[in-house]
């Protein structure tokens, strides 16, 4: 080892404190260079994909309720669901008989497979034919199942529906004073109301609409928070969920819009007769990309939320050292709390929005 | 795009609007309603509260007002009454006072002139007396004088002398 000006030069702290961060980065360093070693030994079927696959499967709907599994052993911990399907008949089978995907399910006669989260209709064999894409192309049943998302919701429904009962019979208990837990919940109440369907909607029209707002502000934040526990389920990260959710947002805005919404919308006022032509199909492109915005905002966030901390969690497992096992520990306990807060905040943006959209379509001409 | 029509399952979209709608009619009718119309009532409760609380303070504030206004005044008219009453003392007093001066005046020049008279009459009656007294004692004395021979001749012959002298 020959020693040079520069390290004579550096005081015996400072020595230290550089051979601390060199060891760190090097014990860093090195962690992925020996994961990289490894994945290559192990070729395909390695922790990355592994990963990649889970995180995939979980932000997918699912036939049953499963908690945790043990890939390698094809054992499940969980309960099966109800599968409801229309195939010429309704026909209602607990998922259990698919095996997670492994046996064909029979029917009265029919034969189905779950392929990927979804049920195609197969041959006894369960055969599944693809296309050049790799695409099944089998026939699939309409799928009324009750799946695990609806689980979810049904079970946040029937929470909300007791919290939301009692809060309000504890007013007629207790003097219009509220007890438990509606001391947390009123305040909450309120605040949609002051702070999010009068300054949206104005003094006059909000009350119609508060029902709505305050159903569809503690759904999604309940929901978004049940995606935050270690049951696995995302619903408001699924596509299906948040069309609903903007389809209603949708109907009611439309619905309940006065003549002068219309107007703005077909014929502008107060711009000359050519931009009237110009602004009319903007503006109605505007009514559905508005709705269509409130379903790609809250998906996105959800969805983006859960890849990147089970991404983070997923690290751990990938590090196998005691740096950036801890380090993806921390980052993914930060993380978390972040979700929390985007939790609640997702769902403050779309009760907001909402009401927003409900107020431009009972705003009142002024000229 | 692919990916999200792919994902799309029209079940759960089925079920998410039925439990949707239901909780939101559910909810609408068992707890929104009523959580608002009380936490309504409550605040038109602590409002309506308020505002009586301030018009009964406005009422207890005219109260004292006027409390304070009937007492001046109150106070104000025994003032006066008293300074009435004090003067109409003085007044008595000095009307008195001359009254019972002027009566004792006259009083004292009735008696004057009583006196006066009545020095005037014993005046006059001593001297009636006196005049009366010494005509007896003269009378009594030239009796006497003139009672024998030798004094009226003696009398005469003095008084001749006299003529005489002149």
């Amino acid at each position: 080892m020959h020693r040079n000006l520069g390290t004579e030069i550096l005081g015996v702290m400072q020595k230290r404190t550089v051979v601390k961060f060199l060891l760190i980065f090097t014990l860093v360093f090195n962690a992925s260079n020996l994961f990289a070693k490894e994945s290559e030994k192990e070729g395909d079927g390695d922790l990355k994909t592994t990963i990649k696959e889970f995180i995939n499967h979980h932000l997918q709907d699912s036939h049953d309720f499963t908690l945790f599994s043990d890939e390698e052993a094809k054992t499940h911990f969980g309960f099966p669901l109800p599968v409801i399907l229309w195939d010429g008949g309704l026909k209602v089978f607990s998922s259990s008989k698919f095996h997670h995907g492994e046996t064909v399910a029979e029917v009265n006669g029919e034969y189905y497979k779950l392929y990927h989260g979804k049920i195609y209709k197969t041959d006894a064999q369960g055969t599944i034919n693809y296309d050049e894409d790799h695409h099944a192309t089998n026939a699939k049943p309409l799928d009324f199942s009750i799946t695990k998302n609806v689980v979810s919701m049904l079970l946040i429904s029937l929470l909300m529906f007791f919290m939301f009962k009692s809060l309000a019979k504890s007013y007629k208990k207790n003097n219009s004073i509220p007890t438990g837990v509606g001391r947390f919940l009123e305040p909450l109440v309120l605040f949609i109301r002051d702070d999010i369907a009068i300054p949206n909607i104005g003094e006059k029209k909000y009350k119609k609409y508060m029902s709505f707002l305050l159903t569809i502000f503690f759904f999604i934040w309940f929901l978004n928070l049940l995606g935050m526990t270690p049951l696995g389920v995302n619903v408001t990260g699924n596509i299906a969920v948040t069309f609903a959710l903007a389809l209603i947002v949708f109907l009611i805005t439309n619905l309940t819009a006065n003549k002068n919404y219309w107007g703005h919308i077909f014929w502008m006022p107060g711009v000359p007769t050519f931009m009237k032509v110009v602004l009319a199909p903007i503006e109605l492109l505007g009514v559905f990309i508005k709705p269509f915005s409130l379903m790609i905002r809250l998906y996105a966030n959800m969805t983006a939320g859960h890849v990147v901390l089970m991404s983070i969690i997923g690290m751990i497992f990938l590090f196998k050292n005691w740096i950036g096992g801890p380090l993806s520990f921390g980052l993914a306990f930060a993380l978390s709390i972040l979700e929390l807060l985007v939790a609640a905040l997702q769902a403050y943006i779309f009760t907001m929005l909402s009401a927003l959209y409900f107020g431009m379509a009972n705003e009142e001409a002024h000229h | 795009m692919e990916k999200l029509i792919n994902d799309f399952s029209f079940g759960l979209f089925f079920w998410q609007i039925l439990i949707f709608v239901g909780l939101l009619l559910l909810l609408r009718k068992f707890a929104w309603k009523p959580i608002l119309n009380a936490v309504n009532d409550r605040e038109e409760g602590i409002k309506n509260a308020l505002e009586s609380a301030e018009e009964a303070r406005k009422e207890m504030q005219n109260l004292q007002a006027d409390n304070e206004r009937i007492l001046n005044e109150a106070r104000a008219e025994r003032d006066g009454m008293l300074k009435e009453a004090r003067q109409l003392k003085e007044n008595m007093i000095s009307d008195a006072k001359s009254e019972a001066q002027a009566e004792a005046d006259k009083i004292v020049a009735q008696a004057q002139a009583t006196i006066a008279s009545e020095k005037k009459a014993a005046l006059a009656d001593l001297k009636n007396q006196v005049a009366g007294l010494s005509v007896e004692i003269a009378e009594k004395v030239v009796r006497k004088e003139l009672s024998n021979e030798g004094k009226q001749l003696e009398l005469v012959e003095s008084m001749l002398e006299d003529v005489t002298l002149n």
